[in-house]
């Protein structure tokens, strides 16, 4: 795990940050997508580094914080009902609209946590008298493994798995934030994971419609400054497009493996998003084919509908509005033990990360 | 230890009747054998000519075996470094059992050897104890309480309130080790490591640093659960200053390290047991580092940091690049990640 130095390096990260210094010249609003890269700006003090005109908007890449309040509700349902429930580890203390999912389990809820959905099949199959369902959310980059569990509990014959899956896309997302209106960005940091799965030509089309620059951007310190670096490059330069700085993660066509994966299962189709609201064509959806492994399908949870909390502005954060820190109730009625929203949950989640480790922080 | 004669722990072992009798003499009084405790009183009556300290912990680790350890020396260390973190030499322990049904007898055996030889280590004497049987599926294989006495050390003076700004912040060593050798064990979990429990006994040297130093020791204290940023955010709250620390500074093990990396849970919280921060007057810093860096359980001491009046209540870490960020106290159980 070489990154654990040289991508933490302060002789390099200092490098680029100088030259950020030395060439930046006007005021620029540059959005990291990914709640993974949030986490790391904070997390390594790289915001207060950065020149003041340089202002980094969090965007919205964290799977935890754009999945709809309904599903979280659905997830519950499905506990009460005696279905095992198996979770990523973050998913379960975002509240949903009476309870979390760790609450549900504290009253007897059978919720497992897991760092992959396969581990879900093998549960599947040591337990064929018991319903087992995998809470699938996530942006492209959980999409392969989500898919693969399907094809493994079809090819082991299992009956008794299926999947409740909430998955975003980025592209789309990204076409929401800079339609709208109050939308003041200038440049994208492209989420370096996402595109790890993907590639990057979804991308080129964007750069040409918004005229506007974009950098694949890993995680690491050094990965972060210097991914703001080219994109402040590009803008001080007044041109517009398309660069990779995680090149050693990310490939043009991306994972071709992973991407036959995602299609044989999903297909593109509408998808709620927490906080902003239904976004044509920019989620997965199981495929006809596949319909016996959907949860939505099997168990008759659909008509689950609840409104979110009216103090949260989730949604504002998340198109990079407004920061957390610009929020009334930030650091007050919402705190990470007791969340409003689920930025304010997830350790990629813009509030969280902030009431973890910004030094901005005055409560 | 003799045999027990049977190969599981049943309800009969709890019932106070003759297997309770059979257990206690063949694996208890007979490991742990010494005059408070031969006298088998309902409790243990022994002088003390000293301010004292006492300290209860209850352990309730899953899995009972790990890689370094299991928990019966944890449920020894635990206590023992938790009355010495109070200035104290632990003397005395008492020893409480809860046992769940069908618990192999092999096992309860080898727990019991560990918290003997744990015990000598540390040159404390069991001297009271209690054996309880609950039903299958009303325990979690085995749970254990044990309290410590000791005697407060003639030159110690350890209370938070003697904290001042510039203090130092001393760790004898790694952090993050036990923590993550048992997130490596977890079922669901699994990944190959070397990485071992660190759980030891830290009395002898804080005892050393008690002799040597006296009053210029301001606090011992072991961040086990909630990890080293938690109980940093603890003190500083306590006190009503601020901590500033170094990250570069922090001891951790490349593999504890990439472990945490790869789960992504973040070092500054994960449970330590064999580790303990020192808060000492700035002008014995280097002597006790020194002193630490030369004991056996303090070869990767380091100086992490400071108090100061700067930012009252709020831990700052300088991270490897040189940003700053706020350390906060942990909520609840640190969450693997989605992605």
């Amino acid at each position: 795990m070489k990154h654990l130095s040289e991508y933490r390096d302060f002789d390099a990260t200092k490098k680029y940050l100088d030259e950020i210094h030395k060439i930046t010249t006007r005021e620029w609003n540059i959005m990291e997508i990914c709640g993974g890269q949030t986490h790391s700006l904070v997390k390594n003090g790289i915001l207060e580094l950065l020149p003041e005109k340089v202002r980094m908007i969090h965007g919205p890449g964290c799977p935890v914080c754009v999945t709809p309040l309904n599903l979280i509700d659905k997830a519950i349902e499905l506990l009460e009902k005696g279905v095992i429930v198996c979770s990523f580890g973050d998913m379960i203390r975002v509240p949903g609209s009476k309870k979390s999912l760790l609450e549900a389990k504290a009253v007897g809820g059978d919720l497992r946590i897991l760092y992959s959905p396969l581990e879900a099949v093998s549960i599947a199959k040591e337990n064929p008298d018991k319903e087992v369902v995998f809470f699938a959310v996530g942006f492209e980059t959980t999409a392969p493994a989500n898919a693969l569990s399907v094809l493994h509990a079809e090819k082991e014959g299992l009956n008794n798995y299926t999947i409740l899956a909430s998955h975003v896309l980025v592209p789309p997302a990204m076409e929401a934030i800079l339609d709208d209106k109050l939308c003041t960005i200038d440049a994208f940091l492209a989420a370096g994971h996402v595109c790890a799965i993907m590639g990057m030509q979804e991308y080129y089309p964007l750069v040409e419609k918004y005229k506007i620059p974009m950098v694949v951007t890993g995680f690491e310190p050094l990965d972060l400054v210097q991914g703001i670096y080219m994109a402040v490059k590009q803008l001080e330069e007044g041109i517009y497009k398309l660069e990779n700085q995680y090149s050693r993660v990310v490939k043009e066509h991306g994972n071709e493996a992973a991407i036959a994966v995602i299609q044989k299962v999903f297909e593109v189709g509408a998808r709620e998003w927490r906080g902003i609201g239904e976004i044509p064509n920019s989620g997965y959806v199981i495929k006809e084919a596949y319909r016996k492994y959907d949860a939505e399908a099997k168990f008759n949870i659909s008509h689950i509908k609840v409104p979110e909390n009216p103090n949260c502005i989730a949604g504002e954060i998340l198109r990079g509005i407004k920061k957390p820190n610009q929020c009334d109730q930030f650091g007050k009625a919402c705190k990470p033990a007791n969340p409003l929203g689920a930025p304010m949950v997830s350790s990629e989640g813009a509030c969280a990360a902030y009431y973890h480790f910004s030094t901005h922080l005055t409560a | 230890m003799e045999n027990s004669g049977f190969e599981t722990i049943n309800l009969g072992h709890g019932s106070g009747g003759e297997l309770t009798r059979n257990l206690l003499d063949k694996v208890i009084f007979n490991t742990f054998s010494n005059p408070f405790l031969d006298q088998k009183h309902d409790g243990a009556i022994v002088e003390i000519n000293s301010k004292i300290a006492i300290s209860t912990d209850s352990f309730v680790i899953t899995p009972i075996f790990f890689k370094g350890g299991n928990i019966g020396e944890l449920a020894v260390n635990g206590t023992v470094n938790d009355v010495a973190m109070c200035g104290a030499i632990p003397k005395y322990l008492s020893l409480a059992f809860i046992i769940e049904e069908g618990l192999k007898m092999e096992e309860f055996e080898k727990i019991v050897a560990s918290v003997k030889k744990a015990a000598d280590k540390s040159g404390v004497l069991i001297i009271t104890g209690d054996t309880k049987v609950v039903e299958r599926g009303k325990g979690d294989k085995i749970f254990i309480n044990t309290t410590g006495f000791g005697q407060v050390h003639p030159k110690a003076n350890i209370s938070v309130h003697n904290i001042k700004a510039g203090d130092k912040i001393l760790v004898n060593g790694n952090i993050a080790q036990h923590g993550m050798a048992i997130m490596s064990e977890r079922e669901g979990l699994e990944f190959e490591s070397d990485l071992v429990s660190d759980t030891t006994n830290l009395n002898f040297l804080v005892k050393d640093l008690l002799d040597a130093f006296g009053e210029k020791i301001k606090l011992f204290r072991d961040p086990t659960r909630g990890g080293l940023g938690t109980v940093l955010h603890e003190i500083a709250n306590d006190i009503s200053k601020g901590v500033f620390v170094k990250e570069s500074a922090i001891p951790l093990e490349k593999q504890v390290a990439a472990a945490c990396e790869m789960l992504g849970l973040d070092p500054m919280y994960v449970a330590n047991e064999g580790v303990f921060l020192v808060v000492v007057d700035p002008s014995i810093e280097v002597e006790a580092l020194a002193l630490m860096r030369n004991h056996e359980k303090g070869k990767n001491a380091s100086l992490i940091g400071e108090f100061t009046n700067a930012h009252p209540n709020k831990v700052v870490m300088e991270s490897l690049i040189g940003g700053k960020r706020i350390v906060s106290p942990l909520v609840g159980e640190q969450l693997p990640r989605i992605c």
